[in-house]
C-alpha cells in the first residue's frame, strides 16, 4: 500500500486558477491536491508543487514580484533545489522568473492587449518530467489568457537555453511550424515554456488544467498532466528510500 | 529626506506602450518626437537623512524588488 501522491497547490491573494488546478490534479490525476497559503514557511511533504495562473498580488509593480517574496516561495525555492517538481502556469510562470528559478523575464505583450483564446505550442523536448507522454513535435492546442506573456532573455541566455534543450514549448501553426505570425504575444522565439537547467522545474503560459476533461471539450493538457504524474510515480520510490 | 526611483525598460527592450504613446503624439501633430519610453515613478519617504546611506539603500531595493534588471533600468534622486 502505497501513500496517496501529494501536489501542493500555492494560493496568493489573486491566484484565480488554483481551484482549476485542485479540479484536475483529483479528479484528472485521482491524486491528492493540497492548497497552501502563501503565508505558509514550510511544505508539507508533497511530491509536486503546482503554481496556478492568477493575478497575485494584483499584478502590481510586476507580475510576480511580490508574490516572488511571499514565505512560501522560500519553501518552494528549497523544495526545487533539492530536485522537487515545480509546474508554474501563466502567472506561476511569472512568479518563477521573479523569483530566480527560471532565466528571464515578461514583458507586456507585444499588442498590448490580455489575450485569451487557443492556441498551438509544438513539443521541443520530450524528455523533461512535464512533458514524457508527448511525441518530439506534437502540436498540442491549448488555452492562453495573459496581458504579460512576452518571454524575453538576453542572448547569451537564449543561446543556454538552446543548447541545455531548456525550451519545452513553440507557439506554433497548427501544422506545427513555428513563425511570428503563430507568436501570440511576441514571445522571443517564439517561446511558450521553459525549464531550468536540471529539469525538475516548468513554468509555462498556456493553461493545461484547462483542458484536461474531455468535459471541457479539449483533453491535451491531460497528456503534460499525466507526464507530471509518471515522474512522480517514478521517483516516489527514491524517496521513500532517501 | 526622500527618493524618487524611476524604472523604465532598458533601451533596447521593445517599448510597445511608448510606441503607442508616440503614435499617438504624432497623430496630435507632434510628429518632432522621435522616441518615447513609458515606466514608473515610484516615490519613497526615507526616515534617514543621511545620503550616502540612504542611497546604498535604495540601490539594494532597486536590485531586490523595485526595478527588474533584466529587463528595467532605473534611477534614483534624492531629495531633501
Amino acid at each position: 500500500m502505497t501513500a496517496p501522491l501529494r501536489i501542493g497547490v500555492l494560493v496568493f491573494p489573486g491566484s484565480n486558477c488554483d481551484r482549476d488546478c485542485h479540479e484536475a490534479v483529483t479528479q484528472v490525476l485521482g491524486a491528492q491536491a493540497d492548497f497552501i497559503w502563501h503565508k505558509e514557511s514550510r511544505l508539507p511533504p508533497l511530491d509536486a508543487v503546482i503554481i496556478p495562473g492568477g493575478f497575485s498580488y494584483g499584478d502590481y509593480l510586476r507580475t510576480g514580484a511580490i508574490a516572488r517574496f511571499s514565505p512560501v516561495m522560500t519553501a518552494v525555492i528549497r523544495f526545487a533545489e533539492a530536485g522537487g517538481l515545480v509546474l508554474g502556469i501563466c502567472n506561476g510562470f511569472q512568479i518563477l522568473l521573479e523569483a530566480g528559478l527560471l532565466p528571464g523575464a515578461m514583458l507586456r505583450n507585444r499588442s498590448l492587449s490580455f489575450i485569451c483564446k487557443d492556441i498551438h505550442v509544438r513539443i521541443e523536448n520530450t524528455v523533461t518530467p512535464f512533458t514524457s507522454r508527448c511525441k518530439p513535435g506534437q502540436v498540442l492546442t491549448l488555452p492562453i489568457a495573459h496581458g504579460e506573456g512576452n518571454y524575453y532573455a538576453d542572448q547569451a541566455t537564449l543561446s543556454t537555453l538552446k543548447a541545455k534543450n531548456q525550451v519545452v514549448f513553440r507557439y506554433c501553426t497548427k501544422d506545427g511550424a513555428v513563425t511570428p505570425e503563430a507568436n501570440p504575444n511576441g514571445s522571443l522565439d517564439n517561446i511558450g515554456g521553459i525549464t531550468n537547467a536540471a529539469g525538475n522545474v516548468l513554468g509555462m503560459m498556456p493553461h493545461p488544467e484547462r483542458c484536461a476533461d474531455a468535459l471541457l471539450g479539449n483533453e491535451d493538457g491531460q497528456l503534460l498532466l499525466l507526464s507530471l504524474l509518471d515522474a512522480v510515480k517514478s521517483r516516489k520510490p527514491a524517496l521513500a528510500t532517501t | 529626506m526622500k527618493a524618487k526611483v524611476s524604472v523604465t525598460l532598458k533601451r533596447g527592450i521593445l517599448d510597445p506602450q511608448g510606441q503607442a504613446v508616440q503614435h499617438a503624439l504624432s497623430s496630435l501633430g507632434y510628429t518632432g518626437v522621435k522616441d518615447v519610453r513609458v515606466g514608473k515613478l515610484i516615490e519613497l519617504e526615507l526616515a534617514t537623512n543621511d545620503r550616502a546611506g540612504a542611497e546604498a539603500e535604495v540601490k539594494a531595493m532597486c536590485e531586490r524588488l523595485l526595478a527588474n534588471t533584466i529587463i528595467e533600468e532605473y534611477r534614483i534622486e534624492l531629495v531633501e
